[in-house]
């Protein structure tokens, strides 16, 4: 399920376009293992950066060397024009909130927020007002005294945010944040910690797994895989022009259509593909050869069904047709998603909205439809 | 409860062998008669007797001493040991460190007490110290062996802990030492309680160690109470262990209080 980003207000936008965070051909190898592989990134001051990414990607090797707890093997990490590269942590201007939320058992919620801003020898009347600041920040004033374990998940959560944004620092790291809490709470979480972002203007740089959580917080999106950053863009370029397959089918769903370039003009390329039975046309041009293996990569919501064939000119304002039998529908109550299988053996993916409560001219299961695709809303990938 | 009585019987069988014998020596400690074995009726005069023995009461306290003492100073040295071999990563010996730490735990009594007998004899002649055998050397001898235990203990408890945890405190600024008396140790210190409360038990017990490496003038309890039961079991030393046994008591008692209480909290 992939919702399309959220209009996010102007306040969260990037103070300049500065670099704020630069990471510079970063490698980290354990054991052999290239964790982090010549990653080069740079984040603006005040912007939500998330680093998107599957399990072993590196993307939380990434965010240990940000905090400090890794060292780079190679390449050199910058945070506001300084050299942080061995720099250890607890002399970095930045935070982590840990996945775990790391609280300490032993102290009260007041304590642990306070904890780093003794480490700083600040005066007692200073960290009992910075401490009451961030309990009203996190909505939760009342509970200054308990410890975690008397605490929800939600909460302990909040204290967790609270804690590391108590020493103000330049930027807040977040490994997968939301990943405790449940789906409604962690909906609602997301948009909290928006309007924390907006109200302080920190810079986040947030780990997660989930493309769904990347999109809505994030004003930016680097996907690693392999150690390797493979794209950075905003959520609805990501999500719209993914650079290669690995993007298209990682950030949300796609139908991806083998071909073979039949003719490449400036603004546009026609694709001979035998697993769609018939020619594809992309309306953007792109560098490519004729006879070159390309893939073209449309999203589910893109797709048209209908048992018709479509009235639209081939080449024009459509991009491609077929005629498949449906195979599957799962109906999950704002979407259905249709299964159609072509004769080429390829399934294709097709998700109605469902607008209508009843829609008695909806295909049905062993049908024979017609998909297709408007001239726009496919992308030719040669990777 | 059908499937339950086989059950039933064997832990009553377990929990006699355990239970009964103990349960006949307190009731033979309060027995008027002078030997050991018949029953001559009520009395509590063994106990007067009990606390009238110099010989018993000093070795009680010496026990007692060299049990607190070699307790505190293997937690300290286990803890180190723990500390390092989950924490430090992966060093060079850290392997042999392990299997070095830990081995008293497996070694006979007798090598360990034997072979620390001639460490003190061949140190007393080349270094003059320890001048002679007695308290010291105890102490020694049983913090070894106390050492590995809370080694063993400390180094499960840190390997449950989850280390973001100690992980937070240096991303908020705190350097080491303080990290580790900041959070490591708070969250150690079930672990190390009962560490500690093991080595002393462990101590307290010990005889075969003990009469290898003490002196003349610093007997245990447990070397006084040996040497007497050769002689034939008196009243007297019923009246000690059914003492002893109410000191475990109270000791058990208050460590699970403190540990339900800590449950709650």
């Amino acid at each position: 399920m992939t919702a399309p980003a959220a209009q996010r207000a102007p306040t969260s936008a990037p103070k300049s376009d500065r670099a704020f965070i630069r990471i510079e051909d970063v490698v980290k190898t354990f054991d052999g293992f290239r964790a982090v592989d010549q990653v080069s990134l740079d984040v603006a001051e005040g912007e939500i950066f998330c680093l998107l990414g599957g399990s072993g990607s590196g993307k939380s090797t990434l965010l240990r060397m940000l905090a400090g707890f890794e060292t780079p093997d190679a390449g050199r990490i910058e945070i506001d024009g300084q050299d942080m590269t061995s720099v250890p942590p607890w002399d970095r201007p930045v935070n982590m909130m840990f996945q775990s939320y790391a609280l300490f058992p032993h102290m009260s919620v007041a304590k642990n927020i306070a904890y780093g801003l003794k480490q700083d020898g600040m005066s007692r009347a200073d960290i009992e007002a910075q401490v009451k600041r961030m309990l009203d920040l996190v909505k939760l004033s009342a509970l200054g005294h308990r410890k975690p374990n008397q605490l929800s998940g939600g909460q302990r959560q909040r204290v967790a945010l609270a804690r590391a944004l108590a020493k103000k620092p330049k930027a807040l790291l977040l490994d997968e944040p939301l990943s405790a809490l449940d789906k409604k709470l962690r909906e609602e979480t997301q948009f909290e910690l928006m309007d924390i972002q907006d109200s302080l203007g920190t810079t986040f740089i947030v780990v997660t797994h989930d493309q769904e959580e990347a999109m809505t917080l994030g004003s930016r999106i680097g996907v690693m895989d392999q150690g390797k950053l493979v794209q950075v863009d905003k959520p609805r370029d990501l999500y719209e022009f993914p650079r290669n397959r690995f993007i298209a089918d990682f950030v949300g769903s796609v139908n991806i259509f083998e071909g073979v370039v039949a003719e490449d003009l400036p603004d546009r390329v026609t694709i001979a593909s035998d697993a769609l039975g018939g020619a594809i046309h992309v309306h953007h041009g792109m560098s490519c050869q004729e006879g070159q293996t390309v893939w073209v990569a449309v999203r589910p919501e893109k797709m048209v069904l209908r048992r018709e064939a479509p009235t639209g000119v081939l080449g024009e304002t459509v991009g491609g047709m077929a005629q498949g039998v449906v195979e599957d529908i799962a109906y999950i109550g704002g979407l259905t998603h249709y299964r159609v299988v072509l004769p080429s053996g390829q399934r294709v993916r097709a998700t109605l909205a469902n607008r209508e409560r009843h829609d008695d001219a909806a295909p049905t299961w062993e049908e024979t439809v017609w998909i297709s695709w408007a001239g726009d809303a496919g992308v030719a990938l040669t990777s | 409860m059908k499937r339950g009585w086989p059950l039933l019987v064997g832990a009553g069988i377990g929990f006699a062998l355990l239970y009964v014998p103990l349960a006949i020596m307190v009731i033979y400690s309060f027995n008027a008669s002078k030997l050991a074995s018949v029953w001559g009726g009520w009395s509590v005069q063994w106990y007067g007797e009990l606390l009238a023995n110099d010989q018993i009461l000093t070795a009680a306290w010496v026990s007692l001493k060299v049990a607190a003492m070699a307790a505190s100073i293997g937690t300290v040295f286990g803890t180190l040991i723990g500390y390092a071999m989950t924490r430090f990563g992966r060093f060079r010996f850290r392997l042999l460190l392990s299997g070095m730490a830990t081995a008293p735990i497996v070694m006979p009594e007798v090598v360990t007490g034997l072979s620390l007998l001639l460490l003190f004899i061949s140190m007393e002649a080349l270094l003059g110290w320890p001048a002679e055998r007695g308290i010291d050397t105890i102490v020694i001898a049983h913090a070894t062996f106390c050492m590995a235990f809370v080694a063993v203990i400390v180094q499960a408890r840190l390997a449950d802990l989850d280390v973001s945890v100690e992980e937070a405190a240096m991303d908020l600024g705190a350097r080491q030492p303080r990290v580790f008396f900041d959070v490591t140790l708070p969250a150690l210190t079930p672990a190390l309680v009962s560490g500690w409360l093991l080595s002393f038990t462990l101590s307290l017990d010990d005889l075969v160690i003990a009469s290898f490496v003490s002196g003349p003038g610093a007997s245990t309890l447990p070397m006084v109470v040996f040497s007497k039961v050769r002689l034939g079991v008196t009243p007297e030393i019923n009246a000690l262990a059914t003492l002893m046994i109410v000191l475990v008591a109270i000791c058990v008692g208050l460590a699970a209080w403190r540990m339900a209480r800590a449950g709650k909290g």
